[in-house]
Order: C-alpha cells, then sequence, then structure tokens
C-alpha cells in the first residue's frame, strides 16, 4: 500500500506541473502579453482583440497539439519496447516516420515530375498532411501484413528497418531530380511544427488520437504480460498475433496521425518511457501507461516553449530542440542511476 | 483438496513426435503411452538430442502431435482454447523473462492472468492465492525485490512459484535444474516434490538430475532411440533401462547405488 500512496503523490505532482507548463507555454511568445491578460482572454473577457487572436487562435491550438504529441509519442514509444523487448525501439522503428516522409517527399518533390499543372494542387498544405498519413499507412500496412506471417516480434523490427531504408534512399532519388525550392519545402516539413493546426485540424487530430488511446488502454495487460517474453506469455493463454495487431494499430494511429499532422518528432517516443521507468522504477504499465501521457505531455510543452524563444521573433525547429533538450537527460538518467531499466 | 488420488491428468495414446517439413517427416519416437496421475512428480530424462524438449513441447501444444492424441483431464489438447489450456497447465521454460524489472510479487501475480479482469485487476481471491504461492516456495522475504537483484536459484523458485500461482492441475518445468549448483539441484527437484505432495498437482519435469530423479520422482519417463518407457524408479532400475541411456564407452549405471559412475580403464 504504501508504493500505491507514493506513486499517487507522483501523480499529483505530474499532473500540478502539466498545467503549471500549460500556463508557462501559452503566456510565453514573440509578444508579451500580461499574465491577467491571459486569464482574461480565457475566461471570455478581453479588452485586447489581437492579444486574444494570439492566444485563441494561435497559442491554445499549439499547446493542445503539443499535449497530444508529447503524450502519443510516448506511448507508443513505450508500447513498441516492450512488444520488441528492446529499450531502443521508438514508434518511428516500424517505418512510420519513413513512409510519411516518403509521401511527403513525392509531393513537395515529385510534384514537378509529375508534371507542371499538378503542382499548384500538390504543394498545399492539406496535401501535405493527407500525403504523410497516406505514406505512413502505407507502410504500416505492409508492416502488418507481413507481421501476421512473422513468428518472430524481431523480424518484424528489422523489416521495419528495411523499409525505413527503401523510403529514405527514394527520398534521396526525388531530392536528386529536385529544384532547390521544393527540397527546402520538404525540409522545412522535416523541422516539425506544433503551431501550424487550426482549431478544425486539430479537431481531426484529437479524434484519431483519442481512438489510439482508447485502444492503447486495452493492450495494458497484455503489455504486462509480453514482459515475461512470448512463450510465457502464449502459456498464459495469450493470442500472440491478435495482441501484436492490437499494439501495432494504436501506435500507427497515434504516431501516424501526429507525424502527418506535425512533420517527424524525435527523441520524445523514444526516450520519455525511459524517463518514466528511472522515476517510477517500475515496469507495470498500469503505472507506466498514465505516467508516460504526462511525462511526455509536460516535456513536449517545456520544448515548444523553449523553441519559442520567447520575447524573439525566432521559432527553433521543434525536432531539434526535443532532441538537444531530451537527449541529454536521458544520459544524465542512465549515468546518475548506472542502469539501463526495462 | 484429497480427492481420488488415482484420478489421470495427462494422458497420450499412440503419440507420435517429430518435425514436419515441406517434403518428408522426421519421427523423433513413436507409439508414445504415458499416463500422469494427480499428484505425482514424474521426471523426464534421457540424453541430450533425443527428443525430450521435442515431447514436451508436443505435450504443451507449442508443436503439433505427428501421430496420436494428448488428453489433459480426458479432454484431447486440441480441443483447448490459450485461456482453457492456460487454466489447466502451467509452464517452467529455460528462457529468461524478458523484463527482470518486475518485482517478485508482480511476477507470481502475472500468474493470475488467465483469470483477472480486462486490465489485469487483482481479486482479493487472485491475491490470496498469490500469497500462498509465494509461502509454499519460501519466497515470502523476497517478495519487494527486483527480479535482478535475485540469484538463479532465487529466481527458479520464483518462476515455479508463478506457475503455482496459474493454479493448474499440470505444472510442467522444462530442466528446472541447469545453471544451478548441486545444493540448489537438490533443493529445487526437492521443492516439486513437496508442492507436488501438499498441492496435489502432477508435476512434469526433464532433467539430467538422473541420480536426484531416481530418489525423489514418483516415476519416471525414459527416453532412448525413439523408446519411452515410464514406470517407477524401483522398476526401471531392475529392468536395467538406465543401462541403456547412454553409449556404454565411458560411463556404466551401477544398480546398486542407482547412479552413474565413470568406467574405469
Amino acid at each position: 500500500m504504501q508504493k500505491a500512496n507514493k506513486h499517487t503523490i507522483s501523480f499529483i505532482t505530474l499532473s500540478v506541473l502539466l498545467i503549471l507548463c500549460f500556463f508557462l507555454n501559452i503566456s510565453l511568445g514573440s509578444i508579451s502579453i500580461p499574465n491577467k491578460e491571459i486569464i482574461n482572454v480565457l475566461f471570455g473577457s478581453a479588452k485586447n482583440l489581437s492579444w486574444q487572436y494570439i492566444i485563441i487562435d494561435y497559442r491554445l491550438p499549439k499547446a493542445f497539439t503539443a499535449i497530444i504529441v508529447g503524450s502519443g509519442l510516448g506511448i507508443s514509444g513505450l508500447m513498441m519496447q516492450t512488444l520488441f523487448r528492446n529499450p531502443l525501439a521508438g514508434p518511428f522503428v516500424l517505418g512510420i516516420t519513413s513512409g510519411a516522409s516518403l509521401g511527403v517527399a513525392i509531393v513537395t518533390m515529385g510534384a514537378s515530375l509529375l508534371g507542371g499543372v499538378m503542382v499548384g494542387v500538390l504543394a498545399s498544405k492539406w496535401s501535405i498532411v493527407i500525403a504523410a498519413t497516406l505514406g505512413s499507412f502505407l507502410v504500416l500496412l505492409t508492416v502488418l501484413i507481413v507481421s501476421t506471417k512473422v513468428r518472430d516480434s524481431m523480424a518484424i523490427l528489422i523489416i521495419g528497418l528495411m523499409f525505413g531504408s527503401i523510403s529514405a534512399a527514394v527520398v534521396n532519388v526525388l531530392s536528386y531530380f529536385s529544384s532547390a525550392e521544393e527540397l527546402q519545402q520538404y525540409f522545412f516539413w522535416g523541422f516539425g511544427s506544433l503551431g501550424n493546426l487550426s482549431w478544425n485540424e486539430l479537431l481531426i487530430l484529437f479524434a484519431l488520437y483519442s481512438l489510439g488511446i482508447l485502444l492503447s488502454l486495452g493492450t495494458i495487460k497484455t503489455l504486462n504480460t509480453l514482459l515475461l517474453g512470448e512463450n510465457y506469455a502464449k502459456s498464459l493463454g495469450l493470442n500472440i498475433k491478435h495482441s501484436r495487431l492490437l499494439i501495432i494499430t494504436s501506435t500507427s494511429l497515434l504516431a501516424g496521425t501526429i507525424t502527418a499532422f506535425t512533420g517527424p518528432i524525435a527523441f520524445i517516443g523514444l526516450a520519455i518511457p525511459h524517463i518514466t521507468r528511472q522515476v517510477f522504477n517500475t515496469s507495470n504499465h498500469k503505472t507506466l501507461l498514465p505516467a508516460v501521457f504526462l511525462f511526455g505531455a509536460i516535456v513536449m510543452l517545456i520544448c515548444d516553449s523553449i523553441a519559442q524563444l520567447p520575447t524573439s521573433d525566432y521559432t527553433l525547429p521543434i525536432n531539434a530542440i526535443t532532441s538537444l533538450i531530451g537527449a541529454p537527460v536521458v544520459i544524465w538518467l542512465l549515468i546518475r542511476k548506472r542502469k539501463m531499466m526495462f | 483438496m484429497k480427492t481420488n488420488k488415482s484420478h489421470t491428468i495427462l494422458k497420450t495414446k499412440n503419440l507420435s513426435i517429430g518435425y514436419t517439413s515441406k517434403k518428408e517427416e522426421t519421427i523423433i519416437a513413436s507409439n508414445i503411452n504415458i499416463e500422469l496421475k494427480k499428484g505425482e512428480l514424474v521426471g523426464l530424462i534421457g540424453a541430450n538430442g533425443v527428443g525430450k524438449s521435442t515431447l514436451l513441447k508436443t505435450l504443451t501444444k507449442v508443436q503439433k502431435a505427428l501421430q496420436g492424441h494428448v488428453f489433459i483431464n480426458d479432454k484431447d489438447l486440441l480441443k483447448y482454447n490459450a485461456i482453457d489450456l492456460a487454466k489447466v497447465l502451467s509452464l517452467v521454460l529455460t528462457e529468461q523473462i524478458s523484463s527482470k524489472n518486475l518485482s517478485v510479487l508482480e511476477l507470481v501475480a502475472l500468474g493470475r492472468q488467465p483469470y483477472t479482469n480486462w486490465i489485469g485487476n487483482l481479486s482479493k481471491n487472485d491475491t490470496t492465492i498469490v500469497n500462498e504461492a509465494l509461502n509454499l516456495t519460501n519466497i515470502k522475504d523476497l517478495k519487494h525485490k527486483k527480479c535482478f537483484e535475485l540469484s538463479d536459484g532465487q529466481l527458479q523458485k520464483v518462476m515455479i512459484s508463478r506457475a503455482l500461482a496459474q493454479d493448474t492441475d499440470l505444472i510442467i518445468l522444462d530442466e528446472p535444474t541447469t545453471h544451478l549448483d548441486m545444493y540448489h539441484k537438490a533443493y529445487i527437484l526437492k521443492l516439486l516434490q513437496k508442492l507436488a505432495k501438499e498441492t496435489n498437482k502432477t508435476i512434469l519435469f526433464s532433467s539430467h538430475e538422473i541420480d536426484l530423479a531416481i530418489q525423489l520422482c514418483d516415476k519416471l519417463i525414459v527416453m532412448s532411440n525413439g523408446h519411452v518407457v515410464s514406470d517407477t524408479s524401483t522398476n526401471l532400475i531392475s529392468k536395467g533401462t538406465f543401462a541403456t541411456l547412454f553409449p556404454k564407452d565411458l560411463i556404466i549405471f551401477n544398480e546398486k547405488t542407482a547412479s552413474f559412475k565413470v568406467k574405469k580403464e
């Protein structure tokens, strides 16, 4: 019972921290808005209309996106690490990013190859989202079909990596034939961005994300059983193929849609589960899943606040910030605890 | 709990085991007829490569039988679905568990998975059974230790405790004494004997500890060159079965001491 109490305290602390980070995130930006005014805007009694516009239509959706991205990528990373019994696995091992980048590369760089008329249609923002979604889902579908034929989960991991290499090679070939402008557009997508979503887009992202989270809740018991290894899990009555399908579907829903809307975001999916395991000192997914949700959201909000470079006009690429801030944290944790836990 | 002791838990009927590839069938052993009763401790012995693992895999539905049938509690093994099988048969394997970050209590509690709800919460009954399993294997003091802190001998006790928590009529262990020192080999097998007696579960294990198995088991299954013989150890000794186990150039079976000795030059 003592342990349960300790976890309750950690969960309350993290929840409070999440709320604080949320307010910190919307209070920082290129234009400084007094805290009192921010609260006024949130309660619908704003006096300054441009401030209201900035907060309601820019900073709020961005903060919500950060929460969705952080928690979603964290949870899919957790599921992948347990499924593949590999602490280096993340949501992207299944070829999600490479599939998405392939889709985007075809739209941004392949457009000229397809003919000048298509350029205007293809290069719009929605087409990038759709191309990324299609790309990641096609790669995942292939991996899923293969996974029903393969007995060992490790083989799926390698197949995912191979698909990654193939997509990367195709992207390279495409970029060789592309103009500088097209290349730039592709690379901008690769920087990742939380700030481009309108409320409507956010709603679609949220709907798919919720479905992914619901499915992930259904995998908690399965993930705990898998901690024993696949043969023990089978002897406990677990249907390995069904469980694998459920876990991969949930991961692809989460990581696939998030990547489609925000671009690839490194580090979060790999590292958040590790940070959580170190802090909570457990491998029980009943504790880990909600904890990863909170940690992921908090870290993402902090990274986004830093990427904004408060009071300046610049926004740094979020994909770089997550690694710059996060990787040293993981290194420090591992050195301090001297142990990689899994 | 002390029901009719002659009740049969595991039975095979004209069982043939082996592998099938695209073109041919490789038969490892055929005509296997064994019968394990409730509360029996049974050792499976035989030389390396004689097919002990294949037999265990066939009995636990990991691998298909080439011919014949396996019955658990008078029901054909093929008719069990995964969850129902998990409620009558639990395993202790040679492979390591994936995550050693689990605490002993968590690991043993995972034995209750076939019975728990969708999220795996333990009921009062589940907790009682888990505690009982911890007590029976004398690992109550280790309860809050992490698995990576345990010695091989302790970890094996924990794995046996987990199988007990699964509360099945039959427990099958694949070489539970490998990697252990002489004392712990004897300790684990003695523990299995005690568990079979106290819980009235049928326990089948494969082992290379022939002399220990002869002393402790109610019955032995001896595999050699495609033949499978099952009987009590005294009967097997008088029949001279152990002498056929290995090639005779290095070691010979001494019937008086019931153990193998290196042949003198």
